[in-house]
């Protein structure tokens, strides 16, 4: 095997952590694709959040409290994986991997904490086929909420290149991608805590 | 076991279906025979079906969209034989078979045919116009392609296995929820159209990232060749756009897997948000179709007329214009579903604006060709044809623009006229001039011109006689997809739209018959330049086909059409000093894979078989996740190997570039070949 010396490890140089990398600019890109999925699922759920067709609305159904406590969770996780990415910089691998854990934590604290609300709701008779209003909430909560969990597998697998490959440029390229998606959902649950969570408990 | 998935599922219930069951069947059996036969699946498998090669993933998609075309087409010459006949009798096909039809005949044409087809020129030609090796994501590229070959899969079993939706292509609700349409049909629409949808989207991405990060050094963005320019700009709308059909047909899925209630005709639906949704995808995809089809014809106007393009910044201008302004017109889908007068309004004025940079296009290439010296090169004829009769369709876009107009003419067949007046000749003509134009790059040898001219003649004459009594149809008042009609004073346009059907048959046929003959006749007619036409830009710099990295030295671009530059400063066939080794992606299945088992997870989705969904799923997620962490995909072609293709292909131009012996001294008499072999 040879190797592209283009690409190859270089403990001196920096590490391809720029979003004008190829690969981080394909990524950004993915990431406006992406962004134009949530604001097409934000733009339904406005549209049908009234139609609540004699079923509970939000302010029965939301708990402010919880959206807290979730909110804090999961900014949280985004400043622990800002750790991570400051400890690959350091090229401290061991930080690295304890920051990735930290964040996975938070990760599956937040994905538990939707699960149990998700739970409550359907018990109590407010799932997702109950009325419009529901179906759109379940939706685009629930389409973060699996953009979480494709988050939380990546963490898992990058975590794992980390052990067994170190912290290659490859590897460093990629943490760095997986960042910009764990950042980019933060700001994605910003909007759904401000256009759902917050008008539903307001005026119901 | 297998949920909804019984004996019933085959096609018993008519004769027709039976039939089109057993050719499909047939035919993939015919040809695994053949590829047995020949003993070619070691050399597909390696060369072709892993590859991740920028030039053979062109070919593969050109090729499922030449496949897809010829279904499509059945099912429109059995739509027009239908209505020819069908004059207060039942004709030969039952309604739900019909509607089926005109419902596969259009998700069929534009998915995976138009859209593969464009996806194939674009892999082929771009990484080779901005002179670069390769696209910026090679497995990205490798899982696009086999993706969209997933979804054509999941239409064409939808032939033998179940029905297909009767529910038109863009599947409105309430008619596609589960209430009204409880088979299978809708779900294989949805899984086909969710499927590889997902595969455009990461096309676009690709060639984006493509087309900003790998230009040749001195490529600035106004030196960008005109189809890089399109493919740019429709690549962006296809970043913004695919989400829209995604996230409709995702939620119209979720009406119906799980009773959610976001178009459904009660409980809090509201199915205007499905209309909303597909349009704010659909309108920006007409021109992401049709863009890259006009960087064609910009290619060819100039090449053809021996002359620099007329215009290029006002061409880039409107291009990037199309491109912004087709978010602003989707409306115009629906104007009689209710919205008050003053937003119809609005989206009436910005579907006129949008002609204008439309127009400025078409007087462009008409000031190219004024004082040129035109050859009429098969792709040449192909974009006349295009500008004659593309004309017309804008005319009646702008004509239908106008909301009271079209509270006369919705869903009439004056609409089915307008845009295949636009797509046909807009898109198709474009692709195919594309094909004559760029064939001999891609395989190394000319197609046959005189069959060439043969099928154009009758694709315009076929689609004058097949598209122009439809207007008068629409005017008439005939409503479309009508499986049959009681009006007399119908039915001979309807039969003169039939015979323009058989004539576009012919058409095909003579793009087969062009097709044998030039394979036939290749020794004849191998392109040993590989500038077979004097071309303008980069593509005509490589060998024809290209060795794997195009380039043996990134060319270093000095002007706006460069080729034509080279060689008129004779450097265009300078050998370089010394080469350098060069990097390639290795092959990898793992695109192939995640295609197969995204087909097997629709399949298993539509027929509501769980477990093999959850299995399909989980064995994507461990392709990728071992896809990531391979570090080691690329492969190297040391200097020496480099040298030794190099020498070969001097070799060949020493042949080619005697003038006496020349592809091009024939078409152009006169003409100087520019450039030498040092």
């Amino acid at each position: 095997m040879s190797t592209n010396p283009a690409t190859a490890p270089d403990r001196d140089a920096p590490l391809p952590i720029d979003g004008r990398d190829e690969k981080a600019f394909g990524f950004w890109i993915y990431l406006m694709s992406d962004a134009i999925i949530f604001a097409l699922l934000f733009a339904t759920y406005v549209v049908l959040s009234g139609n609540t067709a004699g079923g509970p609305g939000g302010k029965e159904l939301f708990d402010l409290s919880r959206a807290f406590g979730e909110t804090m969770l999961l900014l949280a996780s985004s400043a622990t994986f800002g750790f991570a990415t400051m400890a690959m910089i350091a090229r401290d691998r061991n930080g690295v991997l304890m920051w990735l854990a930290v964040t996975f934590l938070l990760g599956v604290g937040f994905l538990a904490m939707e699960i149990g609300e998700f739970r409550g709701m359907i018990d109590e008779g407010a799932g997702p086929d109950r009325s419009g209003f529901l179906s759109a909430f379940f939706t685009l909560v629930g389409t973060h909420g699996v953009h979480v969990t494709t988050g939380l597998v990546c963490i898992v697998v990058m975590g794992a290149q980390v052990m067994t490959k170190g912290l290659t440029n490859p590897v460093a390229s990629r943490l760095y991608r997986l960042g910009l998606f764990w950042h980019f959902l933060d700001i994605v649950w910003i909007g759904i805590f401000s256009v759902v969570y917050l008008p539903g408990v307001l005026d119901g | 076991m297998l949920g909804k998935l019984t004996i019933e599922a085959l096609p018993l219930y008519s004769w027709v279906a039976m039939g089109g069951a057993a050719v499909t069947v047939l035919g993939t059996l015919a040809v695994m025979a053949v590829i047995t036969w020949f003993g070619l699946w070691g050399y597909l498998w390696r060369e072709w079906f892993t590859s991740v090669d920028h030039k053979r993933i062109g070919i593969m998609y050109i090729v499922l969209a030449l496949i897809m075309l010829l279904r499509g087409f059945v099912d429109a010459i059995m739509m027009r034989a239908q209505q020819a006949f069908a004059f207060d009798s039942e004709g030969y096909l039952p309604a739900d078979h019909f509607d089926q039809i005109f419902s596969s005949h259009g998700t069929i044409m534009i998915f995976f045919v138009a859209m593969p087809f464009m996806s194939g020129l674009m892999n082929i030609v771009v990484p080779q116009q901005i002179g670069t090796r390769d696209v910026s994501f090679p497995y990205v590229n490798s899982l696009s392609l086999w993706l969209t070959a997933a979804g054509a899969a999941l239409v064409m079993v939808s032939l033998v296995i179940g029905k297909f939706s009767t529910a038109g292509w863009t599947a409105y609700p309430p008619y596609s929820g589960i209430n009204y349409s409880p088979g299978v049909g809708v779900d294989y629409w949805v899984f086909a159209v969710l499927i590889s949808g997902i595969g455009s989207t990461m096309t676009g991405i690709n060639f984006v990232a493509t087309i900003i990060k790998r230009r040749a050094p001195g490529m600035t963005l106004m030196r960008m060749p005109l189809f890089t320019w399109t493919v740019l700009c429709s690549s962006v709308l296809i970043v913004f756009a695919f989400p829209g059909l995604t996230v409709a047909v995702g939620l119209l899925e979720l009406d119906r897997l799980f009773g959610m209630h976001f178009f459904t005709n009660g409980d809090g639906g509201n199915m205007m948000m499905f209309a909303n949704l597909i349009w704010i995808w659909g309108h920006p995809e007409v021109y992401i179709l049709v863009l890259p089809a006009f960087g064609v014809f910009s290619h060819v106007v100039s090449t053809f007329s021996g002359k620099k393009l007329f215009g290029y910044k006002s061409l880039v201008y409107a291009t990037a214009a199309i491109g912004i302004l087709s978010f602003t017109v989707w409306l115009h889908h629906f104007f009689t579903m209710g919205s008050s007068a003053n937003v119809n309004a609005f989206f009436g004025i910005m579907t006129m604006i949008i002609a204008v940079p439309t127009g400025v296009k078409v007087f462009d290439w008409l000031f190219t060709m004024y004082r040129g010296r035109i050859v009429f090169h098969s792709s040449m004829l192909w974009t006349l044809g295009f500008m004659a009769t593309f004309v017309i369709g804008g005319m009646s876009g702008v004509l239908l623009a106008l909301p009271p107009v079209d509270y006369l003419m919705h869903n009439t067949t004056f609409l089915v006229a307008h845009f295949h007046n636009m797509i046909i000749p807009g898109v198709l003509f474009g692709y195919l001039a594309g094909l004559q134009f760029w064939f001999p790059k891609a395989f190394g040898f000319r197609l046959n011109e005189q069959w060439g001219k043969r099928a154009f003649w009758c694709w315009i004459i076929g689609f004058c006689l097949a598209f122009m009594p439809l207007y008068v149809l629409g005017l008439l008042g005939m409503p479309r997809r009508m499986e049959h009609y009681n009006v007399a004073e119908w039915q001979p346009h309807l039969i003169i739209a039939a015979v323009g059907a058989v004539v576009i048959l012919l058409g095909i046929g003579c793009m087969l018959v062009q097709l044998l003959v030039s394979i036939k006749e290749r020794n004849q007619t191998r392109d040993l330049t590989g500038d077979p036409w004097l071309g303008r830009t980069l593509e005509w710099a490589t060998s024809s086909p290209p060795p794997p990295y195009n380039f043996a030295v990134l060319p270093d671009v000095k002007e706006r059409d460069p080729f034509h530059d080279m060689k008129e400063r004779g450097v265009a066939y300078e050998r370089p000093k010394k080469y350098e080794d060069i990097y390639l992606p290795k092959n990898s299945a793992v695109g192939m894979v995640v295609g197969a088992f995204a087909f097997l997870l629709g399949f298993a989705m539509v027929w509501h078989i769980w477990w093999a969904a959850i299995a399909c799923a989980v064995v994507i997620l461990i392709t990728l996740i071992v896809l990531s962490g391979n570090d080691d995909n690329e492969y190297c072609l040391t200097a020496k190997e480099v040298e030794k293709i190099e020498n070969e292909r001097y070799r060949d131009l020493a042949k080619g570039l005697r003038p006496a012996s020349t592809a091009s001294a024939e078409l152009v008499p006169g003409a100087p070949l520019q450039g030498s072999v040092s």
